[in-house]
């Protein structure tokens, strides 16, 4: 059946039993719609409309009601008008072509004789207009906004909003009429107006400049809405006209920003507003609310600051969700700006943790990331890290990111850094990032103290759990680094240390293999692991020949990736003595600018034994045992410095001399590495120098000495000069202003591309010369590191020296660009020299 | 501004929806749906505010009716709930004592009292009796117009 009318097709629709049986006579009705519409029924048309925006309203397909939305607006009958522009409204949006001819409705209608059908035409270009239209109509809306009728005033100040939006660069088309409209009378107007203006100075800079002469108008305004008494007119719970008042202060903050003369003609009102306002209601909080708003972007005096937050921190303590809610997301911006004001609320802060409404969680966590500092940090981190615990999962990858990274930067010490990450992976290893995890595999690496408490945590959180996948992921890389570690340390556990067989470090890592939560990844993880284990003297021959198995299983897995590993693994276990010299400990990784920082190196390590509870515990940080590997560290560190000052952004040389001073003791260290006496012969250190530094973490893995194997097998080292006749040339880099620098390479045949070079720095006069700088860079295909200077003011007759590391390509010529800066005699000298003086082959042959 | 305003009853039915941005029939439908979802999920006693895709959705409950926003970054939004509660009460004073009946039979009308307080996403109208005033006016201006017509036809049969 065919319903009659609009509210007949309601009722039958509401009266459907099922889904089907609606959309059945939906289905039914439009056609019916249809077919009406093919017959161009005239007096049907109204009716038809208005049962096909109930269909629409419902999610059914309108838009075949388009052009007979067109025809009604066409007809002069004021309740077809009506409708029509309701369903072009609702069926039409900017996009679409069939609105172009909607403009020559609007332009007629505009110029009606009848207010509201121009109040209709108005509406619909405000609603909907696209960039073309607006174009088109701009001059009739300016026209309007002169009107003597206030009702189209106001609807013509919102249709100049959309056509500034939609085409920005006719906003000065409405600059002089928005002008007179701000002094006009009419509430409805004056807030359009404003509305509109508004918008135009957030558009135009220059815009902005113009109407700051505003000020004092609309500080009256405002001044006149807070100081009149009770107007039936325009109260809300008490206040006279709050939306008036909200947008006059949003006006005032973008005219205030940055002007001080502005702020200062204002500053009186918003005290005032500030302190006569009325919190009891959500009206007046509005208000309020919008006033901080406006303190906080204008160059406001101290006072005002004060109270602003004040305002915040009792909106913290108010029970509304609602107002707790905007000062929590205030106190997000305030907190940049002044942190020591935000700290006074942090329990409050830390209690909306625990909030019941997600809405206030989500602010609340924003906010606690932004409030650690060096001093809080042990405390705020323990809160984040019981709300890990029953955070919901969609906060937790954030939270995980921001805890570690808050660890990084303010760690009190190496020992709280690795225990709070190690919480981290225990509570929510499926929700930690790549770079974290990547992160602190660096971190233990470079603290070798820590690695057997470390490997040790991580044996047991493993065995107590293979569900975490990053947890896994650490733990199968650590134990499988430093296995020997924990093989003749034990595991330390709570204060006593239980001594565990290689068997059992085996088990796990294979109870890895097989648990369900092993993904491609771990699998990937466990196979390196396994292999590197295999290959340490701790492990015993039956173990090896379990892992030999498990390899020899995979090398016919059906993941590419597997497979392949297996099989080149496998196939290492026939290489004999070199796979020890691969599979040993890795040298600990550059350390990178990743997203979550650098790694940083000044921290004490702290102590290496008690309890991991005490994660806040006033533990002394221990100083002992650091120096040498951290001095690496640094000097990494320092060395990325460099390499960023070569960066096109800064030619300045000052950070990486200072640096290099404060680490003086640090490299001192470093230097009695090179051997004792820095002033030693021409010929540069030769490997033997190397061979007595014992330091497996050291920044330079490749040290001759311990990469060599005792008798290098032909296979190992082909067509590569024996390093007993390599004989090492200096080579000079640069010779002026009495300042001389030779450098020295020096190749590993193990490690081909990677070339040593040890710079040498002397004074050929009798002056010495101070604050050296020696920066080097190298082309985008190789890597460079460098240690700091061994000292930076050079004395007559001394000679200092600086190591660099250079990774190239495989048959590449190693070319250097040098930056050298040093005070003499007074003088202050900047010099840049490239240098590719080496002999090619340096970095070994392609071919062999 | 404004970008929507949806009006759903408590069982996710859509009541009337009105939009201030530009999006296709299927990202309407999309929001629709998973903003809805998220509001009528919410308790009581938490706050009006909601986040979607990283933006500010205000919402609140009369009767059985949700009527959800979705506002700007830089938005207030208790002023945005005024804004709601003023729309609610222009229903309310217009239909006499409202109900979701009424808007479901007069959308029409609940469309043209929003019209008169919010285009463009912006509120127009501060006044109560004002935007009354003018919704009535047209009324009676849609009145006098079909009696008019009416008379015209009867005179030309």
């Amino acid at each position: 059946m065919v319903y009659h009318n609009l509210k007949a097709l309601i009722k039958g629709i509401r009266s459907c039993k099922t889904v089907a049986d609606e959309r059945a006579l939906i289905q039914q009705e439009s056609a019916a719609i249809r077919a009406s519409f093919r017959e161009e029924d005239t007096y049907q048309r109204h009716n038809n409309i208005a049962k096909l925006l109930y269909i629409h309203m419902l999610g059914s397909p309108a838009h075949f009601g388009q052009i007979e939305c067109l025809k009604l607006v066409a007809s002069p009958r004021f309740s077809d008008k009506r409708l029509g522009y309701l369903g072009i409204m609702l069926l039409l949006d900017e996009n679409q072509e069939v609105l172009t001819l909607v403009t020559n409705s609007l332009k007629n209608d505009m110029n009606h004789s009848n207010m509201y059908a121009v109040g209709l035409a108005l509406c619909t270009f405000a609603n909907i207009a696209s960039e073309e239209m607006s174009r088109d109509l701009a001059n009739e809306i300016e026209k309007l906004l002169g009107s003597s009728n206030t009702y189209i005033r106001k609807k013509a100040a919102l249709c100049g909003l959309r056509v500034v939006k939609k085409v920005p660069d006719i906003a000065d088309h409405f600059v002089a009429k928005s002008k007179n409209l701000l002094t006009d009378r009419n509430h409805g107007v004056l807030l359009t107006a404003i509305t509109l203006v508004t918008e135009m100075v957030q558009i135009d800079a220059g815009v902005l400049e113009e109407f700051r002469s505003a000020v004092p108008l609309l500080v009256r305004n405002l001044k006149s809405l807070v100081t009149t008494g009770y107007s039936p007119e325009h109260d809300v719970s008490g206040i006279t006209d709050p939306f008036l008042q909200v947008k006059i202060l949003r006006l005032l903050r973008l005219l205030g920003r940055g002007d001080a003369q502005a702020s200062e003609t204002m500053n009186d009102i918003l005290a005032q507003v500030a302190t006569n306002t009325d919190s009891s209601k959500n009206v007046g909080n509005s208000i309020l609310y919008e006033t901080v708003l406006t303190v906080l972007e204008i160059e406001a005096d101290t006072g005002l600051r004060v109270m602003a937050i004040n305002i915040l921190g009792k909106f913290l303590s108010n029970k509304d969700n609602n107002i707790r809610y905007v000062a929590l997301n205030t106190l997000n911006k305030v907190v940049s700006m002044d942190t020591n004001a935000v700290q006074r609320h942090r329990n409050i802060i830390l209690d909306c943790l625990r909030d019941g409404d997600i809405s206030i969680r989500r602010r609340a966590l924003e906010l606690s990331y932004a409030l650690i500092n060096d001093q809080n940090v042990r405390i705020l981190v323990r809160e984040l890290l019981a709300f890990l615990e029953v955070a919901d999962d969609e906060f937790k990858s954030g939270l995980t990111t921001q805890i570690c990274l808050a660890a990084e930067k303010f760690a009190p010490n190496k020992r709280w850094h690795i225990d709070t990450v190690l919480r981290v992976l225990k509570l929510a290893g499926n929700f930690v990032r790549e770079e974290i995890l990547s992160a602190f595999i660096r971190l233990v690496a470079h603290t070798p103290e820590l690695q057997g408490y470390t490997a040790s945590k991580l044996y047991l959180a493993l065995k107590a759990d293979l569900s975490q996948e990053s947890l896994t992921l650490a733990a199968t890389w650590i134990i499988g680094e430093y296995s020997e570690v924990i093989l003749q340390g034990g595991i330390v556990d709570e204060d006593q240390t239980v001594m565990i067989s290689d068997k059992d470090v085996i088990d796990l890592i294979f109870s890895v293999m097989d648990s369900p939560y092993a993904n491609y990844l771990i699998r990937q993880f466990v196979l390196a692991g396994i292999t590197k284990i295999a290959a340490r003297s701790t492990t015993s021959s039956p173990e090896q020949d379990r892992i030999a198995e498990l390899l020899a299983k995979y090398t016919s897995a059906p993941e590419l990736e597997l497979q392949q590993r297996a099989v080149e693994f496998a196939s290492l276990f026939t290489l004999g003595e070199t796979r020890f010299g691969v599979l040993e400990q890795m040298p600990p990784p550059e350390i990178k600018t990743t997203v979550i920082g650098v790694v940083s190196e000044k921290k004490p390590v702290g102590s290496t034994t008690g309890k991991e509870g005490d994660l806040i515990g006033d533990e002394i940080p221990s100083a002992s045992g650091n120096n040498g590997p951290s001095a690496d560290a640094t000097a990494q560190s320092n060395a990325q410095m460099l390499l960023d000052i070569f960066g096109p952004s800064s030619s300045d040389s000052a950070p990486a001399t200072t640096p290099a001073q404060q680490q003086k003791s640090t490299v001192n260290d470093i230097m009695d590495l090179f051997g004792s006496s820095g002033a030693g012969t021409s010929a540069a250190p030769s490997s033997s120098m190397f061979s007595s530094t014992p330091t497996p973490s050291s920044a330079f893995p490749s040290t001759p000495a311990s990469a060599f194997p005792p008798t290098p097998t032909p296979a190992a080292a082909p067509a590569v000069q024996n390093p007993q006749q390599q004989k090492l040339t200096s080579y000079p880099a640069y010779d002026k202003n009495e300042v001389k620098i030779t450098l020295t390479p020096q190749t590993s045949p193990t490690k081909p591309g990677v070339v040593m070079i040890l710079a040498r720095f002397q004074v050929t006069g009798s002056e010495e010369a101070s604050g050296l700088s020696f920066q080097a860079a190298v082309p985008k295909s190789q890597q460079l590191q460098m240690l700091p200077m061994s000292n930076p003011t050079i004395s007559p007759g001394a000679v200092e020296t600086q190591q660099m590391r250079v990774v190239a390509p495989v048959g590449s010529n190693v070319r250097l660009r040098l930056r050298i800066s040093y005070n003499i005699g007074g003088q202050t000298y900047q010099d840049q020299v490239d240098f590719s003086g080496f002999p090619p082959g340096l970095t070994g042959t392609p071919s062999a | 501004m404004i970008n929507y305003l949806l009006l759903v009853s408590r069982q996710g039915k859509l009541r009337l929806q009105k939009w201030y941005i530009t999006l296709t029939v299927k990202e309407k439908a999309k929001v629709i749906k998973e903003v809805t979802a998220l509001a009528l999920g919410r308790r009581a006693k938490m706050c009006n505010f909601l986040e979607y895709k990283g933006r500010k959705v205000v919402y609140r409950r009369y009767a059985s009716l949700f009527f959800i926003c979705e506002i700007d970054e830089n938005d207030n939004e208790l002023f945005t709930l005024e804004v709601v509660h003023r729309y609610v009460e222009s229903l309310d004073r217009y239909f006499g004592n409202v109900c979701e009946l009424d808007l479901i039979f007069n959308f029409q009308q609940a469309y043209a009292v929003l019209d008169e307080l919010v285009i463009a996403g912006e509120l127009q109208e501060p006044s109560r009796r004002v935007a009354f005033h003018s919704i009535k006016a047209s009324d009676a201006t849609e009145q006098e117009d079909e009696l008019t017509s009416a008379i015209k036809a009867a005179n030309l049969l």
